[in-house]
């Protein structure tokens, strides 16, 4: 139980997907302009990453380690999640059309986000169990929203503030999400 | 003109400055310009492989499946490079990590098939590609510069050290996360700069 929790916060905090392994950051710089789509996309990014996560481990596992052609894994996983997308988005719109309002926008997006292979493949490398692996899959994403919702927050007040206009936008978006990283790291003197 | 395909991508429509596209690696990678030179040498083959296969299949490929496609020639080529490179160059294999696989989902990658080679002829989308990938490569050795200059107070490429002791006293803050973001935000921003003194004149 306490190894869990060990990666729960790791993936949230310590490690956080985009201040730290520098995932997710067209949808960090993309989406961030508005805390409700921030938080849209935020949950559209826990759900797909906790289920590629579920999915992406067991096909690792139990069909390309097996046949021994791990070196497959790239074109295994991308297509693998791609497809899921894709499924969840159709399901979705089917069943749960109040919910496709909310996320639907932003699941098309997701396929070429990089956080979702990311964690997928970080998940592998690091030799999780599978239960480890459907635990950071679901952190990481948590550590994506906040992250996002945080920065959201910051540009919010920036649309007030009084940029040099040669920082306006992006360049002064980049130095905020320096700074965020910078407070972040604070986390890392925190033993686990 | 011809030429304009290749240039373009280097200046006027730079990958990541003007169409801020591939981030991810970019950031991650540039802490050392060794690992930089190592990930623009892997986009570039996967870009200029994966833009022409597209641009010689273009008329055969059905629109509505076209993005699945894309995906598995991108990512056959990435496999060709993580195989090359765990082959050839395992301690740059080793420290690139998770960034070689992830050139799948480079958003540049895609975004060329998707808006130029699945539309022009084959040696347009060539041309493109290496235009494309030498503004790239411009855009991570240069910020990898400034951070191992600014993080080391050297430079060292494969060994070799190309400019010694540059500052005394090094910030180890430019090697991690929060340099990367701070190095892109002031170069954008200086670029921002030039194009507005360009405008009032």
């Amino acid at each position: 139980m306490e190894d869990l929790l060990v990666i729960a916060v790791g993936a949230i905090f310590v490690n956080n997907i985009v201040l730290y392994w520098f995932l997710g950051l067209c949808p960090f710089f993309g989406v961030s302009k508005k805390t409700s789509t921030a938080l849209g996309m935020g949950s559209a990014v826990i759900f797909v990453m906790t289920c590629a996560s579920a999915i992406t481990w067991p096909i690792y596992t139990y069909l390309l380690i097996p046949f021994n052609i791990e070196f497959m894994r790239t074109v295994t996983f991308i297509l693998v999640i791609a497809t899921f997308v894709q499924l969840i988005e159709m399901v979705i719109r089917k069943y749960k059309p109040s919910l496709y309002k909310a996320l639907g926008i932003f699941l098309p997006l997701i396929t070429t986000n990089c956080a979702i292979m990311g964690v997928a493949l970080l998940n592998i490398e690091k030799g999780y169990s599978f239960i480890g692996s459907v635990v950071d899959g679901f952190s990481a994403g948590i550590g994506f929203t906040l992250a996002l919702l945080l920065m959201s927050g910051i540009r919010e007040r920036l649309e007030f503030a009084n940029v040099p206009r040669s920082f306006q936008d992006l360049p002064i978006a980049f130095i905020s999400a320096a700074l965020l990283a910078l407070a972040f790291m604070a986390f890392s003197g925190m033993r686990l | 003109m011809k030429l304009d395909e290749l240039t373009k991508g280097v200046f006027k429509y730079n990958p990541i400055f003007y169409l801020v596209l591939g981030l991810c690696p970019l950031l991650a990678v540039s802490t050392r310009v060794d690992n930089a030179l190592g990930m623009s040498l892997g986009v570039f083959f996967v870009l200029v492989s994966s833009n022409v296969i597209i641009s010689l299949f273009r008329h055969w490929i059905p629109s509505q499946v076209r993005i699945p496609c894309f995906i598995v020639v991108i990512a056959s080529f990435v496999t060709i490079v993580e195989l090359f490179m765990h082959g050839y160059a395992p301690e740059l294999y080793g420290r690139l990590g998770i960034y070689l696989p992830l050139i799948v989902v480079n958003c540049i990658i895609l975004g060329r098939v998707e808006a130029f080679a699945s539309k022009k002829p084959v040696f347009d989308s060539f041309l493109d590609a290496i235009g494309m990938s030498i503004g790239f490569t411009l855009g991570i050795v240069g910020i990898a510069v400034c951070r191992e200059v600014l993080s080391t107070g050297k430079i060292a490429i494969f060994g070799y050290t190309l400019v010694p002791t540059f500052t005394q006293s090094p910030s180890v803050m430019m090697i991690l996360p929060p340099g990367a973001f701070l190095t892109i935000g002031v170069i954008m921003a200086l670029i921002n700069y030039r194009s507005i003194r360009k405008e009032g004149r």
